[in-house]
């Protein structure tokens, strides 16, 4: 290895909650595969999804949301091909999104895989589905679940929340027509829960799970934003792995406390200039799900001393941030009280989780260019890595006007085409050879092989 | 002071020596499945030619698809690899002073690079299809059972317009055996063929924007039939450098003459 000697190098560690996240993705797993055995129930639904609403049925409640689940799949390339061949051998298309196919495939191989890689007979089936609409295969992914398992002898139900209110102004109360649609659909959604699941609803617990899935969000946002450092104590390959935990269990105690370690030991990383990447000149963010499969991108940029400080997918698909009149973000505070009742719990979830940022693009592209503009300002962003992503027309929707509207902006910016969850999209020595052009034409050198 | 650029191309290698910044040898040749062997001996032509050993040279930057297989390999030795993109805008810049931007089309990949003062400010690639690039050309002409380099002089020959709809490589020889089989002649086809390719390579230049001067490098460059469907596409006309195959390799031969660019 040779490194430029004129180039600083910072100081840098391994975080030291890095096992716990992992043991935590490594529970939420198996606590699913193994909830009938200690009585509990089982659901599916999207990560996006309300998921502290089904909490209120008890605390063995367990659930896997598709898109990580998906996501897993596609890092481990041999289970995802096999995944493809048997849902395309079932007639779906490859354009479909990638996470959907993947979820689908285990489902169609009766095989379920754990974090580790391990490949698990037996797909394990929910008891219900609880699912919302924030795009068109998130509408029709689970429809396609129920038929699966109806084919396996199973009847699954299912309940869906339509979310299509728009997103709110930031500068303005919510508006309540817009909050009360999703809220009234919800406490319709809790007698469903109750029916199909013959459980009486616990309200207290349903007020916890809301006040963790607020706290968990705003303490991700806050630890993203800790990455506004130089250097960065951060890197966007590892923030996948703790912004998972978002995705799967926002609404758990577990997943909160684990957030407030993890500001904690993020905050003293900044205090003492811990660096993500000791080599660390320029910085970037990407844009969409990675192509999980090909995650040693970031590894290569390293060698140029780039860093991706994150991006508006992993700051914003669990974080919550208020704007502020000056175009900057800041976490989104928590609200002066806990929610006491189960009406109070419902509106505050809904008028919280409207401001998703993630959310606004489906909209409106600009709102998305004008949060990537902010964010390159305020966590001093050198270039914009776009990834037109094959694999979800949800989150790639727009986004040829979004790079328009970043290099009119006059940030640098590259595209590259792939797919999150299925590799034969992926073309990985043409997008390093792509990168590398980007790079040099920025005037960056490699300073390590 | 002698420096030499090595542009190992998808289907050529192409090597241009520089003594005090005047090109003194050109030299290319095929690429093998042997890389380093192909590049090795079209680069000993050229320093035969130049009346240089390899010794005598200061500094030598690889480009091109294969440029990791002969940087810091003897026996050529590259001391560095550049990336086609920066190579063409140097060479480019190089060719013509006024260059703004810069359509390189090989055999491989079609290349789009604005430029300025010979620096790169923005650039865009062809991603992952021959239709964009030389070898659809080459494909083609198989299919109509003409030489490439027919292909060109062939479709100014025609009058006539006729649609390519198909904007894959597979689809389009479809596409030509169907026009055969209508008898439509093989200059209208011929024609056909380079307005499809300047329609997709013009279509990924107007993402980055045309500013003149355009200057059309690479091997299709070489194609008279190439430049005026993508004139007519870009609404600019465009510059044709001498030995346009071989500006990649100058722009890299310039950069080894002055490393601290």
């Amino acid at each position: 290895m040779t490194v430029t000697s004129q180039v600083k190098e910072y100081p840098s560690e391994q975080l030291k909650c890095w096992e716990q996240a992992k043991n935590l993705r490594k529970n939420y797993y198996e606590d699913y595969l193994h909830a009938h055995e200690k009585g509990g129930l089982r659901w599916a639904g999207g990560a996006w999804s309300f998921s502290s609403i089904p909490a209120g049925l008890g605390e063995d409640v367990y659930c896997v949301t598709g898109e990580p689940y998906g996501a897993t799949i596609a890092f481990f390339k041999d289970f995802a091909a096999k995944c493809h061949d048997a849902t395309e051998a079932a007639g779906f298309p490859r354009t479909l999104c990638a996470y959907m196919r993947n979820y689908w495939g285990s489902i169609l191989l009766d095989k379920f895989v754990l974090t580790d890689g391990s490949v698990v007979d037996g797909y394990p089936a929910p008891d219900f589905i609880w699912q919302d609409h924030i795009c068109c295969s998130h509408a029709k992914w689970y429809q396609l679940v129920r038929w699966l398992e109806k084919q396996r002898g199973k009847e699954v139900p299912m309940y869906s929340v339509d979310v299509s209110v728009g997103y709110p102004d930031d500068f303005a109360p919510e508006e309540d027509y817009k909050v009360n649609y999703i809220a009234d659909q919800l406490s319709d959604g809790i007698d469903w829960l109750e029916k199909v699941s013959g459980r009486t609803y616990n309200d207290k617990l349903l007020c916890d799970a809301v006040w963790n899935e607020m706290r968990s969000t705003s303490l991700w946002a806050e630890v993203c934003s800790l990455n506004q450092a130089v250097p960065a104590p951060l890197d966007e390959k590892s923030m996948y792995s703790l912004y998972v935990l978002g995705t799967l269990m926002k609404h758990r105690p577990e997943c909160a406390a684990f957030y407030e370690t993890l500001r904690d030991e993020v905050k003293d990383r900044v205090k003492r200039g811990i660096a993500a990447v000791p080599l660390e000149r320029f910085r970037v963010i990407t844009d969409t799900q990675p192509p999980w499969g090909f995650l040693r991108i970031f590894r290569e940029m390293e060698k140029y001393g780039a860093v991706s400080v994150g991006s508006l997918y992993t700051f914003g698909l669990i974080g919550m941030w208020q704007y502020q009149p000056d175009g900057t973000w800041i976490p989104k505070p928590l609200p002066a009280q806990k929610p006491r009742t189960r009406e109070e719990a419902l509106q505050a979830i809904v008028r919280w989780t409207m401001h998703k940022p993630e959310w606004a693009h489906f909209y409106q592209p600009e709102l998305k260019t004008k949060m990537m503009e902010s964010i390159v300002k305020q966590w001093k962003v050198n270039a914009v890595l776009l990834h037109y992503n094959r694999g979800c027309e949800g989150l790639s929707v727009h986004i040829a006007e979004n790079r328009h509207g970043l290099i009119e902006a006059g940030i640098p910016v590259f595209p590259f085409e792939g797919n999150m969850g299925d590799e034969r999209d992926f073309d990985l020595s043409g997008t390093m050879a792509r990168l590398t052009a980007f790079f040099e034409s920025t005037g960056l050198k490699k300073l390590k092989e | 002071m002698i420096t030499a650029g090595i542009d190992v191309g998808a289907k050529f290698a192409k090597v241009v020596v520089l003594k005090d910044g005047v090109v003194t040898a050109r030299a290319k040749a095929l690429v093998g499945f042997d890389i380093l062997k192909s590049a090795t001996e079209v680069f000993d032509t050229a320093l035969k030619d130049a009346g240089v050993s390899r010794g005598d040279v200061e500094r030598v930057v690889a480009t091109g698809m294969g440029r990791s297989a002969v940087l810091h390999k003897a026996p050529i030795n590259a001391d560095e690899a550049v990336s086609d993109v920066v190579a063409d805008a140097a060479g480019a810049y190089r060719a013509v002073p006024t260059v703004k931007t810069v359509i390189d089309v090989g055999a491989e990949e079609g290349r789009g690079v604005k430029v300025e003062s010979g620096k790169v400010k923005d650039f865009v690639i062809n991603e992952r299809c021959a239709a964009g690039a030389g070898t659809f050309i080459e494909a083609m002409a198989r299919a109509l059972e003409l030489k490439v380099e027919e292909m060109g002089p062939l479709s100014l020959k025609s009058t006539n317009t006729v649609p390519m709809n198909a904007q894959c490589c597979v689809f389009a020889e479809s596409e030509v055996v169907s026009l055969i089989h209508s008898k439509v002649t093989k200059e209208d086809i011929s024609k056909a063929l380079h307005d499809a390719i300047a329609g997709r390579i013009s279509s990924m230049i107007l993402r980055i924007g045309v500013e003149k001067d355009v200057v059309l490098i690479g091997g299709c460059a070489l194609n008279p039939g190439f430049r005026p469907p993508l004139e007519k596409e870009l609404h600019a006309s465009i510059i044709v450098p001498e030995f346009p195959e071989y500006v990649s390799a100058l722009g890299a031969a310039g950069i080894a003459a002055n490393p601290q660019r």
